[in-house]
């Protein structure tokens, strides 16, 4: 066995990557600024992306600046990731017709629309493995993910500007892409490092016929990925927090998060494993069709726990104990992992600023003494 | 590809009206294929769908082995279980299931059977005693002991003279608060275990009912012998998709629409009465 070879694709030669997956039937999606934040849209031409474009994140806090180079990809990840093109903020499952007092029901699968999605982060990719692993892996198979899934191409790009929200290192994703991806790419200032991760990425890295990439490339890339290693200072105590908070139940620190939270659900939305969704049921006014539709829920509602008339998380502080022992705790007892990948949005779109790693230190630091 | 959110048709057979807001929908599968193709064990529950309001899971009464209607006993407590206790005979419902891990029937042959359901909640057990009776010979002795809170929240008073009535079936009611016409024990169902007549090494545990009533339940059976392993439980949370993807009923690390409803009591014990999970 061989490594992959490490190819050069200038930035000029951008556009032949789309043109050659278009050509291949894929819609590409990609960064685009949008409404002063990178969100992912239709990514027909090379001149769309992000271009000299940085972010400036904290907590509760995300602005776009101007950089002074022709980078595309030197920003950390916005509010949007993968998560809505495979699990669908909303979507018909299926319709209930009514005719001469019988039912009948009809499944209302997506269009099988194959994407090539440009730009994803490792934190993404690690996210994806757990959301497949939630709608793929279990002893029922959704298919409404699946038809998705089945038609998406990625290319990553390796994070060499994680923001001060990020802690990737510390969650062990990030921020190179390790796994996940067809193509994956280093972003250098002329060019991009490209590495296909199997035979469909080696495909269309061969149609591109790219040089070999330079000793000095490679190197420029491995420095640039160490530094995006050192500037994170943010970190989780440990890869497993299941006993630790678990045995913190009655941490008065839960009381006191809740004074600050709004129980709003920004967090929820934007984190890239959360996988909680709610059915409902939107009939037509003439009362012979009604849709049954999921959407993404939040364990911060009240909704949430609701059951014969009770709330059994009545309280802000019930809530956020069960996000963060769900998202740090439990998830090892359901997939293996923590349900945390380090991409600091949760801290970044909370309103009021709550940083889940300032959090975890307080549960858990007094654990520890 | 097998959609598990696709309802099949269902026709109400029947309705049985229980108390002021129990009532009971017997279904039949309008479609012949998946009628045969349909089986559950007591303890397993179904989406039932009311067209154009939604779906609401509720756990399966009927004997899965002697009759083809799948009946339901429902309480109208919610938007989709008043809506359902509207419904007449020969009107359509949807249904999907059946779901999660049903009662440990096949260990239970041959042993005690000790059932203990508390509050309104005991649809999930009346399954196992309906099934136990139905087949009283391979099983040995069986207690009942349901506890309420209220006098008037007994139900189906008639139907605990009838099981009574069988041989070696022992039916122990108990009221917190109870009234003149309230002829059973006053005070907590856990007070008339001592009165149950089971052998504790041969004897298997099943409960539904509130939280803390569970907990001090399996407390005070396993003080009187019973091991912790015998002891299984329904748990209830909310539930929409019953397939463990919608993420509403987990408790802890367990989705309890396919990992339970049914538990060792050891495998929940941990979060069992603990308030927010």
């Amino acid at each position: 066995m061989t490594e992959p070879p490490f190819l050069f694709l200038p930035r000029e030669r951008f556009q032949a990557l789309l043109d050659t997956l278009a050509a291949q039937g894929f819609h590409c999606t990609g960064p685009r600024l949008h409404d002063g934040t990178i969100v992912y849209a239709e990514l027909a031409q090379a001149n769309q992306l992000p271009r000299g474009v940085r972010d400036r994140q904290a907590p509760g806090e995300y602005r776009i600046e101007a950089g002074a180079d022709a980078r595309c990809f030197a920003w950390a990840n916005g509010a949007q990731g993968l998560k809505p093109y495979l699990f669908a903020p909303q979507e018909v499952l299926w319709q209930a017709e009514r005719h001469a007092g019988q039912t009948q029901f009809h499944e209302t699968l997506p269009e099988a629309r194959p994407i090539a999605f440009i730009g994803a982060r490792a934190c993404d990719l690690a996210a994806l493995a757990l959301q497949d692993a939630h709608f793929l892996q279990q002893a029922y198979v959704d298919p409404y993910y699946a038809r998705r899934r089945e038609n998406l191409f990625i290319v990553a790009v390796d994070c060499g500007h994680p923001a001060a929200t990020c802690f990737c290192v510390s969650t062990g994703d990030g921020p190179a892409a390790s796994a996940g991806y067809d193509i994956a790419l280093a972003e250098l200032e002329e060019g991009y490092v490209a590495r296909a991760g199997n035979a469909r990425g080696q495909g269309v890295l061969e149609q591109l016929a790219l040089a070999p990439a330079s000793a000095v490339q490679l190197d420029s890339a491995t420095r640039q990925n160490q530094q995006a290693v050192s500037v994170q200072t943010r970190q989780l105590p440990s890869r497993n927090l299941h006993d630790v908070l678990f045995a913190q139940l009655e941490h008065p620190r839960w009381e006191e998060v809740a004074e600050r939270c709004l129980s709003c659900g920004n967090c929820t939305s934007v984190c890239p494993t959360c996988f909680c969704h709610k059915e409902q049921e939107q009939p037509q006014l003439d009362g012979t069709r009604s849709e049954h539709v999921r959407e993404w829920d939040s364990c911060f509602t009240q909704g949430h726990s609701y059951i014969h008339g009770i709330v059994v998380r009545s309280e802000t502080k019930f809530r956020y104990r069960q996000w963060l022992t769900h998202k740090l705790g439990s998830w090892h007892e359901q997939y293996g992992r923590s349900g945390c990948v380090g991409c600091g949005r949760c801290i970044t779109w909370c309103p009021v600023g709550i940083d889940l790693t300032e959090e975890v230190a307080a549960i858990c630091g007094d654990a520890n003494e | 590809m097998n959609n598990p959110y696709l309802p099949w048709e269902a026709e109400v057979v029947e309705r049985v009206q229980e108390s002021d807001s129990i009532f009971t929908l017997r279904l039949r599968l309008t479609d012949p294929e998946a009628r045969n193709h349909y089986h559950f064990v007591p303890g397993q529950f179904n989406m039932v769908y009311l067209y154009g309001v939604g779906e609401v899971a509720i756990s399966i009464v009927s004997d899965p082995e002697s009759d083809a209607l799948l009946d339901h006993t429902i309480r109208a407590v919610g938007r989709v279980t008043h809506g359902l206790a509207r419904l007449q005979a020969g009107e359509r419902v949807g249904v999907r299931g059946p779901f999660g891990r049903g009662w440990p029937m096949a260990l239970a042959e041959g042993r005690d059977v000790f059932i203990v359901t508390g509050g309104l909640g005991c649809a999930p057990v009346v399954g196992v005693i309906n099934y136990v009776l139905a087949r009283r010979a391979r099983f040995g002795r069986i207690c009942i002991v349901q506890g309420v809170k209220h006098a008037e929240d007994m139900i189906w008073r008639e139907r605990y003279a009838e099981w009574s009535a069988h041989p070696d079936v022992q039916v122990l009611l108990a009221a917190e608060h109870g009234g003149v016409l309230w002829p059973w024990h006053v005070g907590l169902a856990t007070e008339l275990f001592d009165q149950a007549v089971v052998e504790p090494s041969r004897t298997i545990v099943m409960m539904c009912g509130p939280e803390g009533m569970m907990r001090a339940a399996a407390k005070g059976l396993m003080q009187r012998g019973i091991a912790p392993a015998e002891i299984y439980l329904s748990m209830e949370r909310n539930m929409q998709c019953g397939v463990g993807h919608c993420g509403h009923c987990q408790f802890g690390g367990s989705f309890i629409c396919r990992n339970g409803p049914v538990y060792r009591y050891s495998e929940v014990q941990a979060l069992l009465g603990v308030k927010g999970f």
